[in-house]
């Protein structure tokens, strides 16, 4: 699904020049849970923005679904991201003045998708995370943990290839912690492809496989490591 | 994408909504323009026609007349020679003179030298002008048939006694009960029969106007004794030809064929209004390109300001427009987006400045009506092909004022927009 190989980057600020991610090569397979962690600086940001298509790499080979991702226009990006991939975010980045239901919606507007079959679709992913009653609720009335399963269902309502979390639970309390993460391993569960990033060794142990990065490096010794090992 | 999408409106009139204050304050520098620019031509257009009508209706109208005697000897001419008009010249200045395309002869009573004939209907009797004219000359007397008819040709061929009267010689002769049109009335002894009445359209001496008869000007040379000559000769030029030309020219003629020298001036006089026609239409036009630089300016500043505010929009929402971009709007959706957004201020904003503006105008337009009228200033308002540009104008300015955030907006950068803070 996700196939990277010797993937270089490289920041300029002012006359430097800074190398972030330093060779990454990295498979997802579809279907995969795969939790991406690192310590801050360690690039899992800008690993995270490439695998997302929001940002191009400078050397290396990505592959996403079969498809070489590089040199692309704006436009193409926009919908590779629309097709292939579904976002989560920390702070859930939900639309304040539209509710829940034209939150999930939003994607299927840019695939310009049909009000009513938008609608219908997104009360459909809205019912699979349980906020079915929710649905005309306005963000600002909606708890930390609904929030974030409007966002999962909005990640997930264009049926894309794989899902990107970045610290998904990086704002909410435990107890709603195991409330999203209960419904993004039931995605998987229905066979999606999900990765996490996240710096909660917690989180990463519910995850099949824990990617570490190191200085813009996939530290190798950790990547053999199962969740048994790490606990 | 379509224009026409209840949740894309929904959506602007929302935002909009959350900025009451700031989006009126951005919306009233637009409407003000508008209001400005529908003001200002409104008032011009009511000074351009005040102005206007005082003008004849036909305004390239040319009159030639005899003037003094010859006072230089030409082709054995002497001098003292007085030269008339005389009813074969107008053949001859038709067929003989090319920038001509309308030239009648006209006599009058009373006008120029005489005292007005006695003109008796009934038991009620006046002194009126009377004027000699033509078929289809009613517009060049800037006079308008208010019932009956005007002359016609049959009337001119048989030198039939008929009379179109004014409003104030119809007041004076008759009572509002009699029938006026098909009654006969005597000017000097000779029986004429009403067959139209008029109002004149001349600004300033209708009064004097519509003191007038007007009759068949071959009636009135037969009647009046001015068979042999005419009083004056009414020109207009052809279709794009000016009446200073046609002027020169049918004099140039007449002095040829009157054997008068060139440079004796005043034997024949003429006189025409083009050119102060073209002067006052000319400062009317720079009245209105001056109004609308004016205007075009305030409409801009308040572009400038929507584009403004559409600036700090986006700055607000970079994070909503990165999350966007993230879910999959292309980088032409968002600016469309932003362009709708402006667009919608400035169409509204001007088009409530347009309706205020032409409501202000129609006050003092009644206003002016109420007092009973003014020469200067007449029927202000706002056509509707003004309205239309105006509309236009606006539009292109929003679509301008917009262009530069919406670009900026194109540009924002997903990661960094959505990086938590």
């Amino acid at each position: 699904m996700i196939k990277l190989n010797n993937i270089h980057k490289y920041y300029q600020t002012g006359e430097q020049s800074i190398h972030v991610l330093k060779g990454i090569d990295l498979h997802i397979k579809e279907g995969e849970l795969v939790s991406i962690m690192g310590s801050s600086g360690s690039g899992k940001s800008t690993l995270l923005n490439i695998l997302g298509v929001l940002d191009s790499h400078d050397a290396g080979h990505y592959h996403l679904a079969g498809q070489e991702i590089k040199h692309l226009k704006e436009r193409h990006a926009a919908h590779l991201r629309n097709a292939l991939i579904g976002f989560v975010f920390q702070s859930f980045n939900l639309l304040p003045f539209k509710n829940a239901l034209e939150n999930v919606a939003l994607p299927l507007y840019y695939q310009k998708m049909g009000r009513k079959e938008r609608n219908r679709r997104a009360a459909q992913y809205l019912e699979m995370v349980g906020l079915s009653d929710r649905a005309g609720h306005m963000p600002n009335q909606l708890s930390g943990g609904q929030k974030q399963r409007v966002a999962i269902a909005r990640a997930l309502v264009t049926q894309p290839k794989v899902i990107l979390a970045d610290e998904p639970t990086g704002a909410l309390d435990s107890q709603t912690t195991a409330e999203v993460m209960e419904v993004l391993k039931h995605f998987h569960g229905l066979g999606n492809t999900i990765v996490i990033v996240t710096h909660e060794q917690d989180i990463a142990n519910q995850t099949q496989r824990q990617i570490h990065l190191r200085d813009g490096l996939i530290d190798t010794a950790d990547a053999a490591m199962t969740p048994e090992v790490v606990v | 994408m379509t224009l026409i999408d209840t949740e894309k409106w929904r959506e602007i009139l929302t935002t909009l909504g959350q900025h009451k204050l700031r989006t009126s304050l951005t919306a009233f520098g637009v409407f003000w323009g508008i209001f400005m620019l529908s003001v200002l031509l409104g008032a011009a257009k009511g000074l351009e026609n005040g102005v206007m009508d005082g003008f004849p209706k036909v305004p390239n109208g040319v009159w030639v007349w005899s003037g003094s005697e010859t006072q230089i000897p030409y082709k054995g001419m002497a001098i003292g020679r007085r030269v008339t008009l005389r009813p074969e010249d107008v053949n001859d200045i038709a067929n003989n003179v090319d920038s001509v395309g309308f030239v009648q002869g006209l006599n009058s009573v009373g006008i120029w030298n005489g005292s007005p004939p006695y003109t008796v209907h009934e038991d009620k009797n006046g002194t009126f002008f009377v004027q000699g004219s033509h078929e289809g000359m009613a517009l060049m007397h800037s006079l308008e048939v208010t019932s009956g008819r005007y002359l016609n040709l049959i009337d001119m061929d048989e030198r039939r006694k008929v009379a179109v009267i004014g409003s104030r010689v119809k007041e004076q002769l008759f009572t509002d009960d009699d029938q006026v049109i098909g009654a006969d009335i005597t000017i000097n002894g000779i029986s004429f029969q009403v067959i139209g009445t008029f109002r004149s359209l001349s600004q300033g001496n209708s009064t004097q106007e519509e003191e007038k008869i007007f009759i068949p000007n071959a009636t009135l040379r037969y009647a009046f004794n001015q068979v042999g000559w005419l009083g004056s000769f009414m020109l207009i030029p052809k279709e794009g030809v000016d009446a200073a030309v046609v002027e020169r020219e049918v004099k140039e003629f007449l002095y040829e064929k009157n054997k008068i020298h060139p440079d004796d001036v005043g034997v024949l006089g003429s006189f025409n209004l083009q050119q102060e026609f073209d002067k006052i239409n000319g400062l009317f036009l720079g009245i209105t390109f001056f109004s609308w630089l004016v205007a075009i300016g305030t409409i801009m500043a308040g572009a400038i300001g929507v584009g403004n505010i559409m600036l700090i929009v986006v700055k607000e929402r970079t994070r909503e427009i990165g999350l966007r971009k993230a879910l999959g709007a292309t980088p032409a959706s968002i600016v469309i987006m932003i362009v709708q957004e402006a667009v919608l201020i400035t169409a509204v904003a001007g088009y409530l400045g347009l309706v205020a503006g032409v409501m202000i105008l129609e006050l003092v337009s009644a206003a002016v009506e109420a007092s009973g009228g003014n020469d200067m200033f007449q029927r202000p308002g706002v056509d509707f092909s003004t309205a239309v540009v105006a509309v236009v104008v606006l539009v292109v300015s929003g679509v301008l004022a917009a262009l530069l955030p919406a670009t900026k907006a194109a540009k924002v950068n997903p990661i960094v927009a959505l990086q938590d803070e």
